[in-house]
C-alpha cells in the first residue's frame, strides 16, 4: 500500500501512531513491510490457506463475535442435506459436471429451497462472469429460511464452516504459505483481540487478491473472517478494494464492460432474457427480500435515458434494441478472436494492452489482424506501434510491409484539459474543474464519442434498415459549448443521475424512480448525485470546517453513504455496541435512525419491526436485517447461490504452480477458465510430468514512481528518472545457486516468451521452506515496455491467460519460470529458445488437466 | 557591506537570535530566495482537480498562468489526501507538460513503415464510416434458433480507467445502440 497508494497510506500509519498493529503479507519486502509492525512473507498463491487458518483459528477457539454473528450473519442458516463438502470429495464440492467444468448449485442452497435455485447454466454464467452484477446487491435466494439460533445443528453454516476450515491448521499453513507457525498465530492473535464490542479492524487488499484463478475466493475468505470478527459496517472496519486508477471503481459502477449496463444492470443474454420482464425478473427476484425488488423502475429508467421519447411503456421502453450476449464476450476472449480474424475494428481508449495485460504476444498478434485501430492517448504508446518496434517485428511474426492493420493516433486531453467525475477507491464522486484547453488536436473522450456518435446517426439518418433504428432513436443531444464544441458533461452527469422527464427537474434518490415512463435514469446507483440540480461531487467544504466522516467533500454513492450495511454499527436493539465505535444508531424518541453517516436502512424502520409472513423486497426485511442488499438480510459466512467455484473458499494452486496441492487432490480451481487455443498453453504444473522445467515462481507488482503499463509515467521526465530500467529482484540464495551478479543481467523464460531484466540481488525475497523444499519466488514491475523515456520488456510477456471463473480477471500476480544469467537471445534464436523450453515441457497447447482426483467420478458415479 | 548587515546576512547568527532555532526556515533563507514569488501566487487562475493517477483520490490544485499549467499542488483542504501528493501525483505538472505529449493526429496507412499526418476531421468522418462497415458485414439479427441477438461482434474497445464517468456513461450507451458488445475496461483487467 506504500508503494502503490501511498498517500492513502498516510491513514494506516495515523492509526500506527494511535497504537494499531500493522501486519504486511507478501511475497516480497516492500516500502509496506518496512513500516509494518510484523511482515510475512508468503508464497504467491496460496492466500486462502492463510486466511482459512485464521477462520479455523476464530472458529476453534470460539472467537467470533457471537452476538453480531448471530444476528447479522447466515452462521444459523441450515444447509440442505445434498450438499457435500471438499472434505469428502477431495477438494470438489458436490454438483460437480466434469465435461463442462462447472457446478450445479443445487444442493448448496439452504435447506428447503434446492427447488428455487431454477434452471442455471453454469458454463454460460462463467463465460459472461454473471457474479460481477452481485457488486451492488447480493444474490437471489428466498427471503424465509431455517435457522438454529444455538449453531449446534450439524447442517447449520457455523458447523458447516468448522468442518471446511478444519483442515488450515497453523501446521497446514506453514507447508502451503511458507509462513512459520508463531508468525501466524501472531497474526491470528492480533486480529481477533483487535476485534469485537470495543475495537474494529481492517483488511486491506489490491490486484495482488484479485489477479488470481480464485481471486473472488480470496476476498471472500477475508469477508468471512470480518464478518466473524464482526468487522463489517462498523468504523474502523471492512474489507477495502484498493483499487488501482483514478476512476476504476467508476468504470464498474458505470461499466464499459461487457456483461454490465449502468448501476450492475446485467446486459441481456440472448437465452432467458427474450423480454424485458424476463430481463426485470431475473433481477428482482420475485419472493425477495431486500431493495432490488425495485428492478424494473431502474431497469425502465435506464432505457428512457437511453431513447429519450422512443422510449415508452407500450414497447417496453425499446427494451428490442439492446445486443444480447451469447458467451464470452470479454477482452481476452476478443484478442483470440483478433487472432482468428474475426474482429475488424478495435479501439483503444487509454489503455495500453501490449504491455499492460497479460500475454502480450497474443495482445500484440492480435492487432496485427485487425482491419483498423483507434488509439486515443496522451503519449505514443506501444499498443499504438506495434507494427514497427515490437518484439514480433524483432523476431520477424510481424512484418510492416505485411501488416494491414490502419492505426489511427488521436490525441487525448489530460486530466486537468476537462472537466468530469472519478469515483475513487471509496465510492467517493469528485469532480474536477478544468484548467484550460487542450493543446493541438488533443480531445476529450466525452468529444471524441459524443461527435463520433454525431457523424454515424447523421450517416445513418436516412437509413431504413431495423438495426439503425437504436442508433437513429438514440437521445444524444447534449449540449457543447466553446471553439472546439466541448459536450457539457454537467449535462451527462445530470443524466447519469436521473431526472423527472416532464419536468426535467433532476431526483434526489433512487426510491423516485418509476417504472412507467416517468423517470430517466442513467445509473440509478448514483443518483441524488445531482440532487436539487447542484453537482454535489463539486463539493468542497475543507476537511477543517467539517467532522472526520466530512460528508460534504465529494459525493460517495449509494446516496452519499461513506460506510455501507451501517445498520450493522448497532446492536439489534439499534444501540451503537460500544460508546467507542458508535456510527448509526436508533433514535428512540424521534423515531429514526441518525447518526455521522447516512444511515444504510430505511430511515424509520425500527429495530423491532419483523415483516408480516410472506412479505417480500423492502418489507420483507426485519428491523435487525442489516445487510439489506442481500436476499435473506444476513451477511453470508456460506455462500448458497451465485459463486462458480464454491460456497467456501477453498485452496488451490495457482494455475501454474511448481507445487502439487498439500492441502486435497484437486490440483487447481476445478472451474477456472482456460481457453483452448494453440498460443496460449500453459507451463505444466503436477501431477502432470515436466514441471521441473518451470521450477521458479515469479510475482510482479507495481513501483510508486511508475503507473501501471507505464502510458503515463515512463513517458514523464521526473518519474522515467526516478526508476529508469526494468530489473528483477532475486534473492541472495538463488543468485549464488544461479550465478547472477548484482547489476548484472538474466533473462526469464516461460512457455509463451522470454525476456530480460537487470538483476537486484537483495534479501527482500526470501526462498520459503515448505513441504519439505525450498521455493524460490522472483519479483518483477510490469511497466516497461519499447517506448517513452525509459524502456524495457514487459513482463506481461510471460503470463498466459487463464481467468477466474466468477468475473474473469486472469491470473497475473503469479506464473511459473525459469531463469538463466545474461541477456536473452534476439531475433529468430528467441523464438527457437522458447521453442525447445516449450519441446522439453511437452507443452502442445490446448487445455491442461483441469479434474486432478477421481473423487468427482466418485459422486458422479 | 557593513559589518552588522553581514553578520545578520550569516545563516547561523539569525539562527541563534531569531525565531528559527532549528534553521528550518526564515533563518535559512537565501537573499535569493527572499526575492522570489510563488508561481501559485502569480497564477492567473486556479482549477481544483483530482490526481489521474490510483484511485485514492488526492486532491490537486492546478494553476494557470499564460495558457500554461505552472504548477499543480496537494489540495490541503482535501479530508483524504490533506493537501499531500505521492511521487506521481506530484509529477503531474510534468505529465500534463512532458515534451513527449502527442498533440497532432498521426495515421498510419495498412502496410505503411511510416506514420503520415491527418485532420481531425477526415480521421472522424473515417472512423465513422469504418465502425459503419465493420457493423454492416458482421451484423446478426437472431442465432440459428431465431432467438434475438441484435448486434455486432464485428469491433470491440477496451478502455482505461482514468475515463471520466461522463466519459464512460456516452461510450457504453453510444456502443449499445450501435450493438457493439465488446467493450471492456481495466477494470476487468
Ligand atoms: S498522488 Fe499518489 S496516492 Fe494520491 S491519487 Fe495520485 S497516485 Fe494516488
Amino acid at each position: 500500500m506504500a508503494e502503490a497508494h501511498p498517500v492513502g497510506f498516510q491513514w494506516v500509519m495515523e492509526a500506527k501512531g494511535r497504537g494499531a498493529k500493522v501486519f504486511h503479507v507478501d511475497p516480497r519486502f516492500t516500502r509496506t513491510s518496512a513500516l509494518a509492525d510484523t511482515y510475512l512473507p508468503i508464497r504467491a498463491g496460496s492466500d486462502i490457506a492463510l486466511l482459512g487458518g485464521i477462520v479455523r483459528y476464530i472458529l476453534e477457539n470460539e472467537l467470533d463475535f457471537r452476538e453480531y454473528v448471530l444476528a447479522y450473519t447466515n452462521a444459523a442458516t441450515i444447509v440442505s442435506d445434498e450438499f457435500v463438502d471438499t472434505e469428502d470429495l477431495d477438494g470438489l464440492f458436490s454438483g460437480y459436471d466434469p465435461r463442462t467444468h462447472t457446478y450445479n448449485e443445487r444442493s448448496w442452497q439452504y435447506v428447503g429451497q434446492e427447488e428455487t435455485t431454477g434452471y442455471r447454466a453454469a458454463d454460460r454464467e462463467r463465460d459472461t462472469a454473471a457474479g460481477l452484477r452481485h457488486e451492488s446487491h447480493g444474490i437471489p435466494v428466498g427471503g424465509q429460511v431455517r435457522r438454529d439460533e444455538t449453531l449446534q445443528h450439524p447442517r447449520c453454516v457455523y458447523q458447516i464452516l468448522k468442518r471446511h476450515y478444519s483442515r488450515y491448521t497453523p501446521e497446514m499453513v506453514e507447508r502451503v504459505c511458507g509462513i512459520p507457525h508463531e508468525k501466524f498465530l501472531e497474526l491470528a492473535r492480533a486480529w481477533t483481540e483487535n476485534s469485537g464490542r470495543e475495537r474494529t479492524g481492517v483488511l486491506i487488499y489490491s490486484v495482488g487478491w484479485t489477479q488470481h484463478t480464485v481471486g473472488v475466493q480470496y476476498i471472500r475468505t477475508g469477508a468471512i473472517i470480518q464478518l466473524l470478527l464482526g468487522n463489517m459496517g462498523r468504523p474502523g472496519g471492512g474489507v477495502l478494494a484498493l483499487r488501482g486508477h483514478a476512476s476504476i471503481q467508476g468504470s464498474t459502477d458505470i461499466p464499459t464492460l461487457f456483461n454490465l449496463l449502468p448501476g450492475y444492470l446485467p446486459m441481456p443474454n440472448c437465452h432467458n432474457h427474450a423480454t424485458f420482464t424476463d430481463w426485470v425478473d431475473s433481477i428482482r427476484h420475485p419472493g425477495q427480500k431486500g431493495f432490488w425488488a425495485n428492478a424494473r423502475a431502474f431497469g425502465a429508467s435506464l432505457l428512457k435515458a437511453y431513447w429519450g421519447d422512443a422510449a415508452t411503456p407500450e414497447n417496453d421502453f425499446c427494451y428490442d434494441y439492446l445486443p444480447r450476449m451469447t458467451g464470452d464476450h470479454g477482452t481476452y476472449q476478443t484478442v483470440l478472436n483478433m487472432i482468428d480474424g474475426k474482429v475488424k475494428g478495435y479501439f483503444l481508449l487509454g489503455q495500453n494492452p501490449a504491455v499492460g495485460s497479460a500475454h502480450g504476444k497474443a495482445q500484440r498478434l492480435g492487432m496485427a489482424n485487425l482491419d483498423w485501430l483507434v488509439v486515443r492517448d496522451l503519449f505514443m504508446i506501444e499498443s499504438a506501434t506495434f507494427w514497427k518496434n515490437s518484439p514480433e517485428v524483432e523476431t520477424g511474426e510481424i512484418v510492416p510491409e505485411e501488416c494491414r492493420t490502419e492505426v489511427f493516433f488521436i490525441p487525448a486531453a489530460s486530466h486537468v484539459e476537462k472537466e468530469g467525475t472519478f469515483t475513487q477507491t471509496q465510492r467517493l464522486l469528485q469532480w474536477r474543474e478544468k484548467a484550460l484547453d487542450p493543446p493541438g488536436d488533443a480531445r476529450s473522450e466525452l468529444w471524441f464519442f459524443y461527435h463520433l456518435g454525431r457523424i454515424i446517426r447523421q450517416k445513418l439518418a436516412a437509413s431504413d434498415k431495423p438495426r439503425d433504428r437504436a442508433v437513429r432513436d438514440l437521445k444524444w443531444d447534449y449540449p457543447t459549448h466553446g471553439d472546439l464544441a466541448e459536450p457539457s458533461a454537467e449535462a451527462v452527469l445530470k443524466e447519469i443521475n436521473g431526472y423527472e422527464v416532464a419536468t426535467g427537474r433532476p431526483l434526489s434518490a433512487f426510491t423516485e424512480a418509476k417504472d412507467d415512463g416517468s423517470t430517466a435514469i442513467g445509473c440509478w446507483i448514483y443518483t441524488g448525485v445531482y440532487a436539487d440540480g447542484v453537482n454535489q461531487a463539486a463539493r468542497r467544504k475543507s476537511r477543517h470546517e467539517q467532522d472526520w466522516v466530512a460528508a460534504e467533500w465529494g459525493w460517495a454513492w449509494p446516496a452519499n453513504r461513506r460506510i455501507l450495511y451501517n445498520r450493522a454499527s448497532a446492536d439489534p436493539e439499534g444501540r451503537p455496541w460500544s460508546e467507542r465505535k458508535q456510527y448509526v444508531w436508533w433514535d428512540a424518541d424521534k423515531g429514526e435512525w441518525t447518526g455521522y453517516d447516512v444511515p444504510d436502512f430505511e430511515k424509520k424502520k425500527p429495530p423491532t419491526y419483523r415483516p408480516p409472513e410472506g412479505a417480500t423486497g423492502v418489507q420483507g426485511l426485519a428491523g435487525d436485517d442489516a445487510f439489506i442488499m442481500q436476499g435473506d438480510g444476513k451477511g453470508w459466512l456460506y455462500v448458497p447461490s451465485g459463486l462458480q467455484d464454491g460456497p467456501m473458499p477453498t485452496h488451490y494452486e495457482p494455475a501454474e504452480s511448481p507445487m502439487r496441492n498439500p492441502l486435497y487432490g484437486q490440483q487447481a480451481n476445478p472451474t477456472r477458465k482456460v481457453y483452448d487455443n494453440p498460443i496460449n498453453s500453459v507451463n505444466p504444473s503436477p501431477p502432470q510430468p515436466h514441471s521441473d522445467v518451470f521450477p521458479y515462481v515469479f510475482t510482479v507488482s507495481r513501483l510508486t514512481e511508475h503507473h501501471t503499463a507505464g502510458g503515463m509515467s515512463r513517458t514523464v521526465p521526473r518519474l522515467a528518472e526516478l526508476q529508469p530500467e526494468m530489473f528483477v529482484e532475486v534473492s541472495p540464495e538463488l543468485a549464488g545457486e544461479l550465478g547472477l551478479a548484482h547489476l548484472g543481467w538474466a533473462h526469464l523464460i516461460s512457455g509463451r516468451a522470454a525476456i530480460e531484466a537487470r538483476v537486484l540481488v537483495t534479501d527482500r525475497l526470501t526462498p520459503l521452506r515448505l513441504d519439505g523444499r525450498v521455493i524460490h519466488q522472483v519479483w518483477l514491475p510490469y511497466h516497461f515496455g519499447r517506448e517513452g523515456i525509459v524502456t524495457g520488456d514487459s513482463v506481461n510477456d510471460l503470463f498466459g491467460i487463464t481467468l477466474d471463473p466468477n468475473v474473469l480477471i486472469q491470473e497475473s500476480k503469479v506464473g511459473t519460470c525459469d531463469i538463466r544469467p545474461g541477456r536473452r537471445p534476439t531475433g529468430p534464436a528467441l523464438l527457437e529458445l522458447v521453442d525447445d523450453y516449450r519441446r522439453r515441457a511437452e507443452m502442445t497447447g490446448g487445455r491442461p488437466p483441469i479434474v486432478t482426483t477421481d473423487a468427482s467420478e466418485r459422486e458422479v458415479g | 557591506m557593513g559589518l552588522k548587515t553581514f553578520i545578520e546576512g550569516w545563516p547561523v547568527y539569525r539562527q541563534l537570535t531569531g525565531t528559527d532555532p532549528l534553521g528550518r526556515g526564515a533563518a535559512a533563507q537565501s537573499a535569493r530566495s527572499a526575492t522570489l514569488t510563488a508561481r501559485t501566487e502569480t497564477a492567473d487562475s486556479m482549477a481544483r482537480s483530482v490526481c489521474p493517477y490510483c484511485a485514492v483520490g488526492c486532491g490537486q490544485r492546478v494553476f494557470v498562468k499564460d495558457g500554461q499549467v505552472t504548477q499543480i499542488e496537494g489540495d490541503p483542504d482535501s479530508p483524504i489526501s490533506r493537501g499531500r501528493l505521492c511521487p506521481k501525483g506530484s509529477a503531474s505538472k510534468n505529465l500534463v507538460t512532458s515534451p513527449l505529449r502527442e498533440t497532432t493526429v498521426r495515421y498510419r496507412r495498412p502496410y505503411a513503415t511510416e506514420w503520415e499526418d491527418l485532420d481531425l476531421e477526415t480521421a472522424m468522418d473515417m472512423i465513422a464510416d469504418r465502425v459503419i462497415a465493420a457493423r454492416d458485414e458482421t451484423w446478426e439479427d437472431t442465432d440459428d434458433q431465431g432467438r434475438v441477438l441484435n448486434r455486432t461482434l464485428g469491433f470491440a474497445s477496451l478502455g482505461g480507467a482514468t475515463l471520466d464517468n461522463e466519459e464512460n456513461y456516452v461510450i457504453k450507451k453510444l456502443f449499445t445502440a450501435l450493438g457493439a458488445l465488446q467493450i471492456e475496461n481495466q477494470a476487468r483487467i
